[in-house]
């Protein structure tokens, strides 16, 4: 229970232990209860600055990490592309020097480009969160998915997850089955050939769980105890991977009836934004084993974890990431006052 | 770490009659069991709490509600208190607003963990009244804030270097309250 984040970042899934999982999900679930107060504050980020730095429209990833921090008290500003003085020419590293320069706590940085947050982590001084970079990570996503599984299936071990779609150019797909083989489920991911290639089984972390890529969807769903939907990135479809939506639809979409291939209490997830009638039908949406809307509540508490944790575990954010879980020497036993005064000690 | 139990101070039996003591205190106090609502500071409180409720029930035939504040985020030393605090539940299931509150702690030392208490509490709502009732109070001359318990089970002066170890047998296994003291050996 009392194991530390030893990271100053959140850069990916990729990298952390089941151990860390498990405590971000297990103090997000705590966090769950401040957002159904009347007042939903606390103070414990209150001084703290963070920067939401977006360089890839989004509604609800950026409003959803603003009410978090907004939660916990902390000063929270939101730079996007279209606004700042990126669309002047300026480059990254400059933008993110000058931010750094107003000295933030916390940078949580979404960039098309795979690799953006790991550039701004090696020159910043502040912690930084990747909210998805290109088709590489979004690390809150997959933590967010993981503590809906949780609550609705209370293990993720065993449990059998088919993820369903654009494969290839998902940085959801990519950090869900980083964490949930890291946690010992089984994932099975599919899609058409040219969005699902067998070469994704090699991209992954694998701790207790397999990863197996399907030809067909429907046997990735057969016996699936968790569904999840992909969006198809029309943004991203310039080359033709398939022949039209409307194909797409019908070969490959989730609707009742490929969805009663799964278990019969399978539980129905997706990222957001929704194609309705492409990737998902709207009946299965809508319908009672869709969790759409909880991955939504959820993605706040586990944001808010995310976040408490970085500021929280290295003060300044300044402890480079190996001494930060043995900085302090505190009693392993929580009976103990330490030297603050407290009554107890939270955490070593 | 070591840690040397210097002297056990009260067993099963001293803690149940103290707890006995207050929850006839608080009544009288409060004329009745009425408005009362107590509320346990995560984690050595919340058993507290209970069990005082119990009591109080003996007494007053009507159990008080009992909720649970877990303080970590309103704590004041965020950044000095190591990587990654637990975070506890907080559960008030009944409304704070016109009530008798009565936190309930298992040690009184610096008075911070009170001053967050309080802070938390107020965010729920505006009670008739805040007390507070510990099992164990280490004395005025270690308070940094000025906040002092209604009701004491056992008054222990301390030294700064000794450390109060409360166990209740809910969390604990083992009950009893001991002195223990850190060894003075280098690196400590």
């Amino acid at each position: 229970m009392k194991t530390g984040l030893a990271h100053q970042h959140l850069l990916g899934i990729r990298g952390l232990s089941a151990k860390e999982i498990t405590h971000i999900l297990d103090t997000a679930e705590s966090f769950r209860e401040i957002s159904e107060r009347e007042i939903k504050k606390v103070p414990a980020l209150r001084g703290r600055t963070i920067i939401n730095l977006f360089f890839e429209p989004s509604t609800r990833t950026r409003t959803s990490f603003e009410i978090a921090g907004k939660r916990l008290s902390a000063d929270v500003i939101n730079v996007s592309s279209s606004s700042s003085s990126v669309s002047k020419g300026e480059t990254l590293l400059d933008t993110a020097r000058n931010l750094e320069a107003m000295a933030p706590d916390l940078i949580v940085i979404r960039h098309p480009s795979a690799g953006t947050p790991h550039q701004l982590a090696r020159i910043c001084r502040a912690s930084i969160v990747n909210a998805g970079d290109g088709a590489h990570e979004h690390p809150t996503q997959a933590l967010l998915d993981a503590l809906t599984i949780r609550q609705h299936k209370s293990r993720i071990e065993g449990l059998r997850v088919a993820i369903l779609g654009d494969i290839l150019h998902s940085r959801v797909a990519r950090s869900n089955a980083h964490l949930l083989t890291t946690l010992g489920a089984n994932v099975a991911v599919a899609g058409p050939g040219t969005l699902a290639p067998p070469e994704f089984a090699a991209l992954v972390q694998r701790g207790g769980g397999e990863l197996r890529v399907e030809q067909r969807i429907e046997d990735a769903l057969t016996g699936a105890d968790v569904v999840m939907v992909l969006r198809i990135q029309r943004e991203r479809q310039d080359a033709a991977f398939f022949p039209s939506l409307r194909e797409y639809a019908v070969h490959y979409g989730l609707n009742l009836k490929r969805l009663s291939l799964a278990a019969p209490d399978a539980i129905v997830m997706h990222p957001g934004p929704m194609n309705r009638g492409i990737e998902i039908a709207s009946d299965v949406a809508d319908g009672a084993r869709s969790l759409i809307l909880d991955q939504v509540s959820n993605g706040i508490a586990v944001r808010m974890a995310v976040l408490y944790l970085l500021a929280g575990g290295t003060g300044t954010a300044a402890t480079p990431p190996s001494s930060s879980s043995t900085a302090q020497s505190v009693p392993e036993d929580d009976t103990l006052k330490n030297a603050r005064g407290y009554e107890r000690v939270h955490g070593s | 770490m070591e840690f040397v139990e210097k002297a056990r101070i009260m067993d099963s039996m001293r803690i149940n009659r103290a707890l006995a003591r207050l929850a006839s205190e608080i009544v009288e106090d409060n004329h009745g069991a009425g408005h009362l609502y107590l509320v346990g500071i995560q984690r050595r409180g919340v058993p507290l709490a209970n069990r005082l409720a119990d009591k109080i029930a003996d007494l007053e035939g009507e159990r008080p509600p009992v909720g649970i504040l877990d303080i970590t985020l309103y704590r004041d030393d965020l950044s000095t208190v190591g990587a990654n605090p637990i975070i506890n539940r907080t559960d008030l299931p009944v409304d704070v607003e016109g009530k008798n509150v009565l936190l309930i702690d298992d040690v009184l030392y610096t008075g911070r963990t009170i001053r967050a208490a309080l802070d938390q509490l107020i965010d729920f709502g505006r009670p008739r009244r805040v007390q507070l009732a510990v099992l164990v109070d280490r004395g005025k001359e270690h308070r940094e804030l000025p906040i002092q318990a209604d009701f004491v089970g056992k008054s222990v002066p301390t030294k700064k270097s000794e450390i109060i170890k409360v166990m209740l047998s809910d969390i604990d296994g083992d009950e009893g309250v001991a002195i223990v003291e850190r060894p003075q050996t280098e690196g400590s």
